[in-house]
């Protein structure tokens, strides 16, 4: 059994709403340093599975690679 | 002519095309997305909703459906396929058409009427004609829709753009037009044949005058004729 983190990021050049907004958010809030701030999603993954099978599982369902780039993490135990 | 509406599990516009494309003496009738025979049907409808709940991705799931690699092989065979809303967003998941569908720009849930230009596009399920203004409604969290400046260049060079949102007097808004913040304001596509066509308005909803329009009616005539044309 393996574990897998994986971080599925908008593309750079797409615009990503949440991210604009929580952006708008923080700079209302007083914290003016804040120049971009980007919201993905955070999956993980227990699996009978390699790390190309991963992969696999990202491009096929996961992720779509029309708008989205990821990253698999392997946990080590 | 007969009218096949997909069933996804979490679909909640089925009956609204249904009730739609009977309204205009169209024989129409649901498919269960477990379904796998497409024979009987002159033309698909997937429908607008939240399949699967809309998790993943809208439409990510959906695309996975037993009924969808027969909707795939409709389509490539050159079968008329029409994808709204939900139903669009499922389309570009299956790669049926080009793009994909981003939460809506002010992040907020849009229900209401919108007027759009019909583009010169190859689009068959459309023959009204281009440049003439609609008033269909949309209602829909995921509507912005995105490609990268290739695949739009493309879509212009193939008269792929079948609508465009626009203000209500027909011209655009400095910034654009779209009220989700659809890239080029793109509110529908085509593939390059022409027979499969995604848009995020719902014309089922305005057939009836008794709801409001009759600008939805083309988007299911058009085939109709077309079809019957074809068949000689």
């Amino acid at each position: 059994m393996a574990r897998y983190e994986i971080y599925v990021t908008y593309k750079k050049g797409i615009f990503d709403p949440p991210g604009a907004t929580a952006e708008r958010a923080l700079v209302n809030l007083g914290y003016e340093g804040v120049h971009e701030v980007k919201i993905g999603k955070y999956i993980r993954i227990e699996a009978d599975a390699d790390l190309a099978t991963v992969s696999e599982m990202c491009d096929k369902l996961l992720a779509n690679p029309v708008i989205e780039d990821y990253r698999i993490e392997t946990v080590e135990e | 002519m007969r009218f096949g509406v997909v069933i996804f599990p979490g679909s909640n516009c089925e009956q609204d095309v249904i009730r739609a494309t009977k309204y205009l003496g169209y024989e129409s009738e649901y498919i269960w997305h477990g379904d796998t025979d497409l024979s009987g049907f002159d033309a698909i409808v997937l429908p607008g909703g939240f399949s699967y709940g809309d998790y993943i991705r809208c439409g990510a799931v959906a695309r996975f459906s037993p009924v969808m690699a027969e909707v795939v092989r409709f389509a490539e065979k050159g079968g008329p396929v029409l994808g709204i809303c939900n139903g669009f967003q499922i389309l570009t998941e299956a790669h049926l058409l080009p793009g994909a569908l981003l939460r809506n720009r002010g992040l907020k849930f849009i229900c209401k009427p919108v007027t759009m230009r019909v583009e010169n596009s190859v689009c068959q399920w459309l023959d009204t004609e281009p440049g003439s203004l609609i008033t269909v409604p949309i209602n829909h969290n995921e509507g912005n829709y995105t490609c990268d400046a290739e695949t739009l260049e493309a879509l212009n060079a193939n008269r792929q753009v079948v609508l465009r949102y626009v203000e209500a007097d027909g011209s655009t808004a400095p910034g654009g037009s779209a009220p989700n913040g659809a890239l080029d304001d793109i509110a529908g596509i085509c593939n390059e044949r022409g027979n499969v066509f995604g848009l995020m308005p719902h014309p089922e909803r305005v057939v009836d005058p008794i709801t409001g329009g009759t600008d939805g009616q083309p988007f299911f005539t058009t085939i109709v004729t077309r079809l019957a044309e074809v068949a000689g």
